[in-house]
């Protein structure tokens, strides 16, 4: 699931396909169409150049007024202070089982912010601690394995989209292996290995098994720049591969691999919840709302609120992300404008 | 078009291989004694465990063990699960009911998904596009777990409108409910790709020019419009029926299908190397043969596109 994203291709003329300069084009197009679609996603405006507005900031100047764009980033910021600081929101442990408390006793509306809000589970705990003391597990592995693959996979592809030849051959037959593998099979694979798993034992599976998409998309984006005057003038001006690499073309062929790892942040924010819920991912003494979905399983039928209120913050999280990852998108695609 | 296909194929062979390999590293050498646990808690005789070994092929090295294991896939031998049953048998079990379940999956993905695309794409801005648009938000957001249960808490145990468990996989009534559960996410892709699709061709010359000179709605949606904006739904659909196939571990563990997913997932837990690794085997087969599939399948939907 999480190596789908939500990205709408924007390029799919044919006849790219069939260009002889990208003779490796083609083997890409049937393995995921998205990544392909996304490879030129953005074009550098020379009108807009001329005009001393960037990309970026002509991208800023299009966020601020979308409403999509502020209610998710409104939502983030909130989940990242409650992930950061859990305490300023609840009181009470989260951890702390009383079984006077059970599942039996409904959600109590009045009790705003207390233990009670949301109900106990299963085991008497407090939902409604559990729920905000789950969102740090979830952001972090979001953000640690989006930052993870946009380095292994932006450096694999800028590698093999800048030098090409054989070391794009074999990058990018390397990246088609690791395609392969379905993620969440292979994270299964993985973290069955370890015998105690954390939110770093995802991080690392996920982030092994996830980078391809990002390769292939930063790869793709490297190729589009690297054909532009201003490279050709900077190499011809005497600039080293670190310089041209790093000042002159990634700036230029960031602006994809943004907007996808964006998007797929909140498909790894599902990935670590189907992994906890399946029972292979995090596990106690780390609360995970896929741990506590799972173990509201058993008294869906007495108590739906255990499930519904962890599952609603997992829903709401990853909501906010892939809303910002559309935000972003739109705004650094100047076709759509 | 046969050189091109045979380049394909024989880039294949590499991320094959590649792939196996890997699959096979992950499943063997970490750490774990499938052996061992055979015996759970009871002493293990040596010589019996030696045996054992000896007769998987676990007391050989690593690569060994994989150069073994390949010569007997190309001999489509593959291998003996810790069980003593042929992996080959239990593959025989599982992917048909699998197949089944993907296929009624794909159904739902092409019957509702693309009608809801184009909806939306044809007319940008309409209620109907801003309704498509959310609830495809909504769907994409809410994990697969969680909507399996809800699904079946609702239709199942208090509508009563269909079991909660598939009972007997042949009876496609029974897979309806994991069918849609199962194709919900991509679902609300294909709408979505088509939607974009849909709207950017709209916009392109051949359509000012179709509709200039005449032609029905029918026939400029149909022949010149879809046929122009299927290409990318195509790849994804035809990606796609590769991933139903191994990714239905959580809708197939919800309702309690005896597929690939439920297989491959108690075999995980119980380092069952063979099985995990013959599944994954015909699991990339299959991604690989869908996507040199899909690229053949441009050249029918664009006659532009020549494979020299």
């Amino acid at each position: 699931m999480p190596d789908r994203n939500d990205a709408i291709p924007d390029d799919h003329d044919p006849l790219r396909n069939i260009q002889p300069t990208d003779s490796d084009h083609l083997d890409y197009v049937g393995q995921q169409g998205m990544a392909v679609e996304q490879e030129t996603l953005i074009e550098p405006d020379p009108v807009k150049r001329e005009q001393a507005r960037s990309l970026w900031g002509d991208a800023w100047r299009d966020l601020r007024r979308r409403p999509i764009f502020l209610i998710s980033a409104v939502l983030i910021l909130l989940l990242v202070l409650i992930a950061i600081f859990p305490g300023l929101f609840t009181s009470t442990d989260p951890r702390a089982a009383d079984l006077t408390n059970n599942y039996l006793r409904r959600p109590d509306w009045s009790d705003f912010f207390g233990a009670g809000w949301f109900g106990y589970d299963g085991q008497g705990r407090s939902i409604y601690a559990r729920v905000i003391y789950g969102a740090r597990a979830s952001i972090t592995v979001g953000i640690c394995v989006t930052l993870a693959v946009t380095l292994l996979g932006g450096l694999a592809g800028m590698t093999a989209g800048y030098f090409g030849g054989w070391i794009d051959a074999v990058i990018s037959r390397i990246t088609d292996i690791f395609f392969g593998i379905p993620l969440l099979l292979g994270a299964l694979v993985l973290l069955n290995a370890f015998a105690t798993r954390n939110v770093w034992s995802v991080v690392i599976a996920l982030a092994f098994l996830g980078w391809t998409q990002l390769a292939r998309v930063m790869r793709g984006s490297v190729i589009t720049v690297k054909q532009s005057d201003y490279v050709v003038a900077g190499r011809a001006l005497g600039a080293g591969t670190g310089r041209l690499m790093f000042r002159h073309i990634l700036p230029n062929a960031i602006a994809p691999v943004i907007v996808v790892a964006t998007i797929a942040l909140g498909g790894y924010i599902t990935a670590e919840a189907t992994l906890s819920f399946l029972g292979i991912g995090l596990q106690d003494p780390t609360i995970s709302w896929g741990v506590d979905i799972s173990s509201a399983q058993k008294v869906i039928r007495q108590a739906p609120f255990a499930l519904f209120f962890p599952a609603a913050a997992l829903s709401i999280t990853v909501l906010a992300f892939i809303m910002l990852g559309d935000a972003v998108r739109d705004a650094l695609d100047p076709k759509l404008r | 078009m046969g050189h091109y296909v045979l380049r394909r194929v024989l880039q294949m062979i590499p991320v094959f291989l590649g792939a196996t390999l890997l699959i096979f590293l992950m499943v063997y050498s970490l750490p774990g004694d499938p052996i061992a646990a055979m015996f759970g808690d009871k002493a293990a005789d040596p010589a019996t465990v030696a045996n054992l070994r000896h007769q998987y092929y676990l007391d050989q090295p690593l690569w060994k063990q994989y150069l073994h294991y390949m010569n007997n896939i190309f001999h489509l031998d593959f291998g003996t699960s810790f069980t003593g049953r042929p992996v080959s048998e239990i593959m025989a079990d599982a992917f048909p009911v699998t197949i089944r379940l993907a296929l009624v999956a794909f159904f739902f993905e092409i019957v509702i998904g693309l009608p809801l695309g184009l909806i939306a794409g044809l007319k940008r801005g309409s209620v109907a596009d801003t309704v498509v648009l959310l609830l495809t938000l909504v769907v994409i957001s809410i994990p697969v777990f969680v909507l399996g249960y809800i699904a079946q808490t609702v239709f199942a145990i208090n509508l009563g409108w269909v079991t909660a468990t598939v009972q007997d996989s042949r009876d496609i009534s029974q897979l309806i409910l994991p069918g849609l559960v199962l194709a919900s996410l991509s679902l609300a892709y294909v709408a979505r790709l088509t939607r974009t699709s849909i709207g950017e061709n709209l916009r392109a010359d051949y359509m000012r020019t179709a509709v200039a000179k005449g032609l029905p709605r029918r026939t400029v949606i149909g022949r010149h419009l879809l046929r122009n904006s299927l290409i990318p739904v195509v790849t994804f659909l035809g990606t796609d029926l590769g991933a139903l196939m191994g990714g239905a571990i959580v809708t197939e563990g919800i309702f309690n299908i005896a597929g690939v997913g439920n297989v491959l997932y108690k075999a995980i837990n119980q380092k069952e190397g063979p099985t995990v690794v013959g599944i994954v085997t015909v699991l990339v087969l299959v991604y690989l043969v869908a996507s040199l599939v899909v690229d053949l399948l441009y050249a029918v939907l664009d006659p532009r596109i020549r494979y020299a």
